[in-house]
């Protein structure tokens, strides 16, 4: 972690709808250093896909950034200097690879006309470069008979082979940062396991940086080095993915662990947190979790900031501490009940 | 493919006997042929004569079936109006006709769709708010009034381009915009409404992902997603335009096409070139529709044709 | 905001079934309420409503006909032939719009005009409609070879060169307003058992229905209670805009001479007159014309509110095209819709 890649800096953005102005994102800042990985959690709605597109400069009309800064190696991405910056690193320095690799991708050009596109716009690469290159990504993400891939179409593809054709071309032009949009969410569970490993993989192999978005602890687990958990358009905890898995802090967080099976069959009974979102449209008061919390006291009406806390952040006033299990169940068994 | 062109080919033969059988009985067994195309006055033994050269006399299905015998030898047979074989007529001509149609697609198509996208890239701003007022307007217009209006300004008022007519190009302007503007209007909302859908398509989010520059994706991307649609209409307003329109423009401005002879073989009560007209047309209209499903299927390869 | 009465609101859709009665209650007392509702929303589209009083005020004008022309439309005057409108040079208070050709009050024969466009639109919209939503309701219900039969039937008529056909029929019978109706009757019914068909499929395939006919449960009575609030918005838009068409091709018809036959009045007709005199008399085309153009811009005005107004997801697309208009003209500081650009 010797150089921030990206720095999102109190990010705010807002959606205007018929309804009224949905205040998607509520002062997020976080950064990813070279080579490093970041899980972004929570459910949807919370948040963390729209963070993720303002860094790449996919916010448009009716959303708008109305507040912070997005910066890429120190450069502000924001405002009329930072656009043409934002739009030569896009693609290039900064890609993105999304949840359904069959709405992703145009259904009408070839996967192999897709990647050259790339290569060549950004690359200036001739037909045949691009073509061998493209073979060559194929090859890479683990495409069979990628030959003959390269001419198909979307749809004539499986949905494993489908995300693997967007990871090749969001790594075309061999990008410092990935950003990956809920990558296994449309996936088999043995697929999303090979697309996991595939990614780990290329984060090694490349020197890769990977923001890692997903409402799926599980796939955070094993791929990430920091996780950061969003609720209701703002961060309420960030720490080494080993801090979270053992020591969560946020009483949404350890919601989130106890809703998720795990695999090694211990525990097996799952809870789901009760309640529904918050409603983005409110102005908010207080700590956005406290309606659903168990630990819920008089004082979280009263806004609440993240918090240095020993080796993490935590936007909670009464944080828990100590190994999670026990300690949470107690609280939350009353939940069921209620 | 193959077995899909067939199949397709069959349903258009069906089509065209449809139109057969319809023409056959409205007008041997619903009106009588003999008096349309007789005057009021002739003699008994004038009708009878008549019948007999036309084979009127005969049993309904004898008929029906030398009609549809004579039919696929392409013997139309002879307009009662001017003597001669209806065939001969028609492909006199028909490439006027054609030559309308087509000029007026192209015209349409070539100022819908830019309007269309570039209304789209903006939804409410001022281009896209002209377009669609200006869309609702030229379509609330007859088309035979817009032609006179057009003859009233710029032949009567202006002396600019002649009232009718087919003797030069500029003969072609007036009757060709006339038919082209319905058709444009109609297209422009297609494009418009089809492209705003496709600007939010997923696909163009990560092609913008890809750093693609912007006429890139609309141009390439979002424009070949809305080609099947806008393709589909096009098809369907030139069978309009052929099928229909050519017949009030062709009116109005004096274009002596087949439009224009349609018209005059019911004043003339020549019924067998009406016939003949309807089913030439309808031939065209399905070979047309052939080509388009070819073209289709290599526009979107998800197609396919069954 | 804009629409005060929301009914895509989240809210609106939860109508409770514990107090059902209540409800049922409500919807008695609120049929006035929600015309009124519904008035107040057409207000806030300005063109829908401009759109609407025009129809209004053709409707009545067409009815009231002989109470308000002031001449009898078909009383001929050689002396005052061609008088030009009220603001020519020529022009008198006696003949607000001028006359024609044959001396006839031009303000007379347009609103007895109107008359023709009504009478035409709707018996064709009714003909046209009850047909082919009866076709598609067939086809739709029964499915399987029956539903085939008809959708290989409509898309057979679909691709006859309609017009063509319809000169052919209209040659061979004589023009008249009935054989007018009949031949646009037979040229437009394709369309709503194309799309009624289409309703029906979708309502069967909803869950709950899918769910009520696997049981066995009467599913008629199921899909009917279903289908009937889904077909009402999409078919009556749809019947407005083929009324729109309808009257332009009503005025096509006459204007060919293929349609309503002198001495009744029709636009169209009028037009057609007024063509060979084109260089000494403008209004004569001009006028009629222009009655045709008002009357269908303002039901295709009505209509396009109507279209809007039924289909949320059209109300959000256009909520979001003023949202996007609105930042446009701001087009502050904000770097996300440079980016956007």
């Amino acid at each position: 972690m010797t150089q921030k890649l990206l720095e999102i800096d109190n990010l705010e953005v807002h959606f205007t709808t018929r309804r009224g102005v949905v205040r998607a994102v509520r002062g997020v800042s976080l950064s990813v250093g070279k080579g490093e990985t970041l899980g972004l959690v929570g459910e949807s709605g919370s948040g963390k896909s729209v963070t993720s597109q303002a860094a790449m400069g996919l916010v448009h009309i009716p959303g708008e950034i109305v507040g912070g800064d997005i910066r890429w190696k120190g450069q502000s991405l924001l405002g009329p200097e930072g656009h043409p910056l934002s739009r030569r690193i896009r693609g290039r320095e900064m890609a993105m690879i999304f949840q359904d690799a069959m709405t992703s991708l145009n259904p009408l050009f070839t996967c192999g006309q897709q990647i050259t596109e790339v290569l060549r716009y950004h690359r200036k690469m001739n037909k045949a470069q691009a073509q061998a290159r493209a073979l060559e990504l194929f090859e890479l993400v683990g495409i069979s008979a990628p030959l003959e891939r390269l001419n198909q179409y979307p749809f004539e593809m499986s949905g494993g082979m489908r995300q693997r054709g967007m990871i090749a071309m969001a790594l075309a032009c061999e990008p410092e940062l990935l950003i990956a949009d809920e990558p296994t969410t449309a996936l088999d569970v043995t697929i999303q396991a090979q697309i996991l490993e595939l990614l780990q993989d290329l984060q090694k192999r490349l020197d890769l940086s990977i923001i890692m978005i997903t409402h799926d602890l599980g796939v955070v687990a094993g791929l990430c080095d920091r996780v950061a958990v969003m609720y209701g358009g703002q961060i309420v905890e960030e720490a080494s993915a080993d801090e979270i898995f053992s020591h969560p802090a946020h009483p949404y967080t350890m919601g989130l662990l106890r809703s998720t099976p795990r695999i090694d069959g211990k525990d097996d009974r799952m809870v789901s947190i009760a309640g529904s979102p918050p409603d983005l449209l409110q102005a908010q008061q207080g700590c956005a979790f406290a309606s659903r919390c168990p630990s819920r006291k008089a004082e979280c009406s009263r806004d609440v900031q993240l918090k240095e806390m020993a080796s993490r952040q935590v936007a909670c006033r009464f944080p828990f501490s100590g190994p999670w299990s026990r300690d949470f169940k107690e609280r939350t068994d009353h939940i069921g009940t209620r | 493919m193959g077995r899909i062109l067939l199949l397709r080919s069959w349903h258009g033969l069906i089509v065209i006997m449809g139109v057969t059988i319809v023409v056959f009985v409205v007008t041997r067994m619903i009106g009588d042929p003999v008096d349309i195309m007789l005057p009021l006055e002739a003699t008994a033994e004038q009708r009878a004569a008549f019948e007999h050269q036309l084979g009127l006399d005969r049993p309904i299905l004898v008929q029906f079936f030398d009609y549809v015998w004579s039919l696929a030898q392409f013997d139309l047979g002879d307009s009662l109006w001017q003597n001669r074989p209806a065939l001969e007529i028609i492909l006199e001509r028909l490439p006027l006709t054609l030559y309308l149609c087509f000029s007026a697609i192209a015209v349409a198509v070539l100022v819908a769709v830019p309007m269309g996208v570039i209304a789209a890239l903006k939804p409410g701003g001022i281009i896209d708010k002209i377009t669609v007022l200006l869309s609702l307007g030229a379509l609330s217009v007859p088309q035979f009034w817009l032609g006179l209006l057009f003859i009233m300004v710029f032949a009567v008022q202006l002396g600019w381009l002649p009232a009718g007519g087919a003797a030069s190009f500029k003969h072609l302007i007036l009757p060709a915009l006339t038919l082209a503007i319905p058709t444009m209007t109609r297209l422009v909302m297609v494009v418009r409404s089809q492209m705003m859908d496709e600007l939010n398509a997923q696909y163009v989010k990560t092609a913008e992902a890809k750093g693609m520059p912007l006429f890139r994706i609309v141009g390439l991307h979002a424009m070949r997603n809305c080609a099947v649609p806008v393709m589909t209409l096009t098809a369907w307003e030139f069978i309009r335009i052929l099928s229909g329109y050519t017949v009030v423009v062709e009116t109005v401005f004096a274009w002596p096409g087949l439009g224009l002879i349609a018209l005059q073989a019911i004043e003339r009560q020549d019924l067998v070139l009406l016939q003949a007209i309807v089913f030439v047309i309808a031939v065209i209209v399905v070979v047309f529709n052939l080509a388009v499903d070819i073209i289709y299927k290599v526009i979107d390869p998800r197609i396919k044709l069954d | 905001m804009e629409y005060p009465s929301d009914s895509t609101h989240p809210d609106g859709d939860e109508a409770p079934d514990l107090n059902a009665p209540q409800i049922q209650e409500e919807e008695k007392t609120s049929t006035f309420a929600k015309a009124k509702a519904l008035l107040s929303e057409l207000w806030h589209d300005k063109p829908g409503f401009v759109g609407f009083v025009i129809i209004v005020a053709l409707v009545l004008m067409a009815i009231f006909a002989p109470l308000i022309a002031p001449y009898d439309p078909a009383e001929q005057s050689l002396r005052a032939r061609l008088i030009p409108p009220v603001w020519q040079e020529r022009g008198t208070w006696e003949h607000v719009l001028g006359t024609d050709h044959l001396g006839r009050d031009i303000l007379s024969r347009i609103i007895h005009g109107s008359r023709i466009s009504m009478i035409v639109g709707v018996a064709v919209v009714a003909l046209a409609g009850g047909f082919g939503i009866t076709m598609g309701l067939i086809a739709g219900f029964f499915g399987g070879r029956i539903d085939a039969a008809i959708m290989r039937f409509v898309d057979t008529i679909i691709a006859f060169p309609g017009l063509l056909l319809a000169l052919v029929i209209l040659a061979v019978i004589g023009p008249s307003m009935t054989t007018v109706i009949i031949v646009l009757a037979l040229n437009g019914w394709m369309v709503y058992a194309r799309m009624t068909r289409g309703i029906v499929l979708s309502v069967r395939q909803m869950p709950y229905v899918e769910a009520a006919e696997m049981v066995g449960g009467r599913s008629f009575h199921v899909i009917f209670r279903h289908i009937l609030p889904n077909m009402m918005s999409p078919l009556l838009t749809l019947g407005v805009l083929e009324f729109a068409r309808i009257v332009l091709a009503e005025a096509a018809l006459s204007f060919l001479g293929l349609g309503i036959q002198p001495p009744a009045t029709s636009w169209g007709l009028d037009v057609a007159n007024g063509k060979d005199y084109l260089f000494v008399a403008w209004w004569l085309v001009t006028i009629p014309g222009c009655a045709i153009a008002i009357t269908v811009l303002a039901i295709n005005l009505l209509a396009n509110w109507a279209r809007v107004t039924s289909d949320p997801q059209e109300r959000e697309k256009r909520f979001a095209t003023s949202v996007a208009a609105m930042r446009r003209r701001k087009k502050s500081s904000s770097p996300a819709i440079q980016a956007a650009e």
